[in-house]
């Protein structure tokens, strides 16, 4: 059984795998798409380490977290589609 | 109506572009020749800020009389000018820039542009993520932002439209007696328009246009960080000094929700490798009037050259040491602004018309004085 931890996506709760990163947690359920271009089109983690800035989402109020860099933690607020 | 003669333009900047439309329009054969691609030059680095300006009679005239003549095209520009009817806002710092900006006022209500005193209270109001404490500032809210590559293709295509020619990646090497010699071989015609910006020297030697290289970043996307384009009043001292390399807090809200940070000035010739203290210096000025700014990420920063002449008016007419030979450049940091008056203005020179705007300031004439030795 791997450990889960319940984090709060777009204001609705959802447990997710503990020790692993928010990108990779959030691949884990299903959200592929994390944001959207200037042109409105999905976007989601690409290169998974830090350098295409794909996956970013709002963490706790801070905008522009890359999702791939972000450790998941208990009850942190993402916000994601900006 | 006698007919125009041939035009060959060089430089395919922004005001390039609007010359050959312009001259297009009137029904010459136009051709431009654009050493890389339209709008590749200064028109991609600068900010596109349409602004109307008062730091001399001339400029006024110049900058009022293009905006006006943009307005007029608001509803046929594509979606990708980005064209933003954001305004500006002049800031000022202390009570002696809340003066100045009365001047301002004054200037500007004189000559029929609409304008409006912010105090402390209604600068905050209007742009809540300016720091406390500052004295006000001048709103003008028929100022304008545009994507100016954008406006560039735009102009350029309504130019191929009226018949004028458009030939990328054909770099001109000098001005021969019947026209020009490019790396594609020799093109001629009666009449040539040195339009090439800050490098309109090399080819017209003369010419009294140095490159005075700009600095910008563009942040990540933060909507509504900002709504005016927000420039300090003390800007001018900034422009206006030619020697030092200096700094001065101007940033703008783009429709992407990115927001441009400038603006430098240094004359360090075609260097493009960054002054990083400088850099830091505009970004820590940037940060002084906007503290949320620290924050923020940058994701670009990039270096632009201004065709800079000495008394900071840009050369529009007949160049008297050459017959044939018609110069458009000089533009400084407006060319986004005036490319459309000068297009009009050098336009109704060369089919002898009267031009709406008193020629005189920009005769290019004027830079051709006997050079006495020293």
């Amino acid at each position: 059984m791997i450990p889960e931890v319940e984090i709060v996506l777009d204001g609705a709760p959802v447990r997710v795998p503990a020790d692993a990163t928010l990108a990779a947690a959030l691949l884990s359920v299903g959200r592929m798409a994390l944001r959207r271009s200037v042109d409105g089109e999905p976007r989601g983690a690409l290169c998974g380490m830090g350098i295409c800035f794909a996956c970013r989402v709002t963490v706790d109020g801070r905008t522009h977290r890359r999702a791939c860099l972000e450790p998941v933690r208990s009850g942190m607020r993402v916000t994601t589609g900006d | 109506m006698a007919a125009i003669p041939d035009v060959l333009i060089v430089g395919g900047g922004i005001v390039g572009v609007a010359c050959a439309d312009a001259l297009a329009q009137d029904g010459a054969r136009v051709t431009v020749l654009e050493s890389e691609f339209v709008g590749a030059g200064a028109t991609a680095a600068g900010m596109g800020h349409i602004v109307v300006m008062d730091d001399s009679e001339a400029q006024f005239a110049l900058t009022a009389w293009s905006r006006g003549l943009l307005a007029g095209l608001i509803d046929e520009l594509p979606a990708d000018v980005e064209h933003d009817a954001c305004g500006t806002i002049w800031i000022a710092v202390g009570a002696a820039e809340l003066e100045e900006a009365r001047g301002k006022l004054a200037f500007f209500r004189a000559r029929g542009v609409v304008a409006e005193l912010l105090d402390a209270a209604q600068l905050r109001e209007a742009e809540p993520r300016l720091r406390p404490g500052l004295a006000g500032g001048l709103r003008v809210p028929g100022d304008s932002v545009v994507y100016p590559p954008a406006l560039a293709r735009w102009l350029a295509a309504r130019a191929r439209r009226a018949g004028a020619t458009i030939h990328e990646r054909v770099a001109v090497e000098r001005i021969t007696p019947d026209g020009v010699m490019t790396g594609n071989g020799e093109f001629a015609a009666p009449l040539i328009v040195n339009a090439a910006g800050a490098h309109a020297a090399v080819l017209t030697p003369g010419l009294p246009i140095v490159p005075r290289r700009g600095l910008l970043a563009i942040t990540d996307r933060y909507p509504k960080f900002c709504r005016h384009q927000l420039v300090e009043l003390g800007y001018l001292q900034s422009a206006h000094a030619l020697s030092d390399a200096s700094v001065a807090f101007n940033v703008q809200p783009r429709r992407t929700g990115q927001v441009l940070i400038g603006s430098s000035r240094e004359l360090v010739g075609w260097d493009r490798v960054p002054n990083r203290p400088l850099l830091a210096r505009m970004l820590a000025r940037a940060v002084t009037f906007m503290p949320g700014l620290a924050g923020m990420d940058v994701i670009r920063t990039w270096a632009g050259f201004r065709p800079a002449t000495p008394d900071k008016l840009p050369l529009v007419g007949p160049w008297p040491d050459r017959p044939g030979l018609w110069i458009a450049a000089g533009h400084e940091g407006l060319g986004i602004t005036t490319a459309l008056g000068t297009a009009r203005l050098l336009a109704d020179l060369i089919a002898g018309r009267v031009p709406a705007i008193d020629p005189a300031p920009y005769a290019a004439a004027r830079a051709a004085q006997p050079v006495t030795a020293a």
